[in-house]
């Protein structure tokens, strides 16, 4: 007899949302390898309470977010460590975002501006209610105690009196 | 470098979902359009092609350009993708332009598309922010959304731009894409409705947002002596320019404002610039252009635009950029309604109505946004208002911005950070 050949059947199925025309679910998920490279220090800063920025070794140029490499003018930058305290810059609350972040909504965003440094950091500002967030207010750093070595490691509370809890 | 002219144009509509046609027929659609509006240009007269789609997560499919270049019949001729986030249209215009002007072709084929009803609306907004910095901008808010909506809380800080001036941007594009049938998202607002909708970002309501969409476009350039010996009417692109800005909002300079030759340095004394309020690449772009078309005071030159109003604060802001008004008065632009459309009833007062129309087509919030088909559609209508010939396509006559001497086209990417202009002239 002639040897037959066949694939094994499976009962796995598929999501099915209409026939005409056909429209399936189609899984798709990945794991990356993600280094942060030359911005690492700043995210063991983190995770030992600290805030680092880049000072520019050229133009002297302060950045709150950190680069190795100055904007300005190309010259590499050093490490220093940002104040704990700023004010705000901007600010938003959002009630909708992206899906992966849709169960923490709302959440409020600020862009942090601290003396004396030229650019900002952004970062999420907890405990103060939407209607009660201005531009201009005082904010200090609060740090997760288990890091995650993420930028979310670092958030804001009100440094205000009137505010603080 | 070689004049570059528009010869034909075409658009699907835009909607939520097109599940019945993949991206390759939306564009086999819009380019059949296009070459049927132009009998003597015959298909293997294309010389080559330029293809836009933004995400490759939502189409699942890496190098779906040439997918569509095949599609159409091109192969193998020359081709390429440009993706340049929400300015990928625009990117890819210029793209074909510069193929033109440099003389490697006579006739190029631009074409763009995107397929966002693919995911939720939630999940393509996180696709969307991994446009932002993935280490230290995703994580943190994830939402483009937030992201507008801190650049305009700051505008309103700096300039007192209200949420009603926003909410008017949206009464105007959502009520002139009424008669527009291409468009996804026809509506008539009152202020009230605008700011009672959802909340999604302060001060950003749903009705301040553009949405998610599918659909595609295409326009094809051309050179001078192909655009006279096929085009009846071909529409001559006189000005190109492009700018970028710093990726993080958190690391834009605060200096001083680039000047348009229409303005002064002493009219921004007190003014850091671009800082998060305005778009620094937006000012870049629309002063190459400028420069190249000879144009010295906007306004007063241009007789429409179709702009990336993603959101109705950066239609605002744009309204600056371009130096249509001053830095700061983009919110009384829009409440006197210098850029509403003339003969259409908004329901509001609007004692400069008329003055210089912009997004006729109900722009990306009602238009709609297919992200990589966005920057040619604006192309398209750009090419119809100056053709005259907004009946013909849309059926009726209402948008047609008349005696449309020269417009410009604005496309955009997340936060500012590459956009383009490019001004197209009728002949």
């Amino acid at each position: 007899m002639p040897e037959e050949f066949k694939l094994p059947e499976t009962e796995e199925g598929t999501v099915l949302f209409n026939i005409d025309p056909i429209i399936i679910k189609d899984h798709y998920e990945i794991d990356y390898i993600h280094s942060y490279a030359q911005d690492s220090p700043f995210f063991a800063g983190l995770s030992k309470g600290k805030l680092l920025g880049s000072r520019c070794t050229g133009c002297g140029y302060r950045y709150a977010t950190p680069r190795c490499h100055c904007m300005q003018c190309g010259k590499k930058t050093e490490w220093f460590e940002l104040p704990l305290e700023g004010t705000v810059h901007t600010y938003t609350t959002c009630y909708f975002g992206g899906e992966a972040f849709i169960k923490e909504t709302p959440f409020t965003l600020v862009l942090v501006e601290f003396p004396g440094v030229d650019t900002f950091l952004l970062s999420r500002l907890i405990g103060v209610k939407p209607e009660e967030v201005k531009i201009g207010m005082q904010v200090k750093a609060r740090f997760l105690r288990l890091s995650k070595f993420r930028a979310t490691d670092v958030y804001f509370v009100s440094a205000e009196e009137t505010c603080r809890k | 470098m070689r004049p570059v002219y528009m010869i034909s144009g075409g658009i699907t509509k835009f909607k939520k979902a097109h599940p019945d046609k993949d991206f390759r027929f939306m564009v086999k659609e819009a380019f059949d359009y296009a070459m049927t509006g132009l009998p003597l240009l015959k298909a293997d007269m294309i010389d080559g092609s330029v293809g836009s789609y933004f995400s490759d997560h939502f189409t699942r499919q890496l190098k779906a350009a040439s997918m569509v270049q095949d599609y159409l019949g091109l192969c193998p001729r020359p081709s390429k993708r440009v993706e340049g986030g929400g300015a990928t249209g625009g990117l890819c215009f210029q793209a074909a332009w510069e193929s033109i002007a440099s003389g490697r072709m006579k006739v190029c084929l631009a074409f763009g598309f995107e397929t966002m009803s693919r995911v939720s609306t939630w999940k393509g907004n996180e696709f969307i922010a991994h446009a932002s910095d993935t280490n230290f901008d995703y994580p943190v808010g994830g939402f483009y959304t937030g992201y507008y909506a801190m650049m305009v809380r700051r505008h309103m800080h700096e300039f007192g731009t209200t949420v009603e001036q926003m909410a008017m941007v949206s009464i105007k594009n959502h009520k002139n894409a009424v008669y527009n049938p291409y468009a996804q998202s026809p509506m008539e607002l009152t202020i009230e409705d605008v700011r009672r909708s959802l909340m999604v970002a302060t001060p950003l309501t749903m009705l301040d947002i553009c949405q998610m969409s599918d659909g595609a476009a295409v326009a094809i350039l051309a050179s001078e002596e192909v655009a006279g010996r096929v085009c009846h009417r071909p529409v001559k692109i006189t000005g190109v320019g492009c700018g970028t800005d710093s990726m993080r909002m958190a690391d834009r300079p605060r200096g001083k404002v680039i000047l348009l030759p229409h303005e002064r340095e002493e009219d921004y004394k007190e003014l850091e610039y671009p800082g998060v309020h305005s778009f620094r690449g937006g000012r870049m772009a629309a002063k190459l252009a400028y420069e190249m078309a000879g144009i010295r005071n906007p306004i007063e030159e241009l007789d429409f635009i179709e702009l990336h109003d993603a959101y109705t604060s950066s239609e605002i802001q744009t309204y600056e950029d371009l130096g249509l008004c001053r830095y700061g008065e983009g919110g009384r632009f829009v409440e006197e309604g210098t850029p509403f459309m003339p003969g259409i009833d908004y329901g509001l007062k609007l004692p400069k109505q008329g003055t210089i129309p912009v997004n006729p087509s109900g722009g990306l919030l009602a238009f709609g946004h297919p992200v990589g088909a966005t920057g040619l559609m604006q192309a398209v209508m750009a090419f119809w208002q100056l053709q005259g010939t907004i009946e013909k396509h849309l059926g009726n006559d209402k948008l047609q911005v008349k005696g449309a001497r020269r417009g410009l086209i604005h496309s955009h990417a997340g936060t500012g950070t590459y956009i383009t202009a490019s001004i197209l002239e009728a002949v």
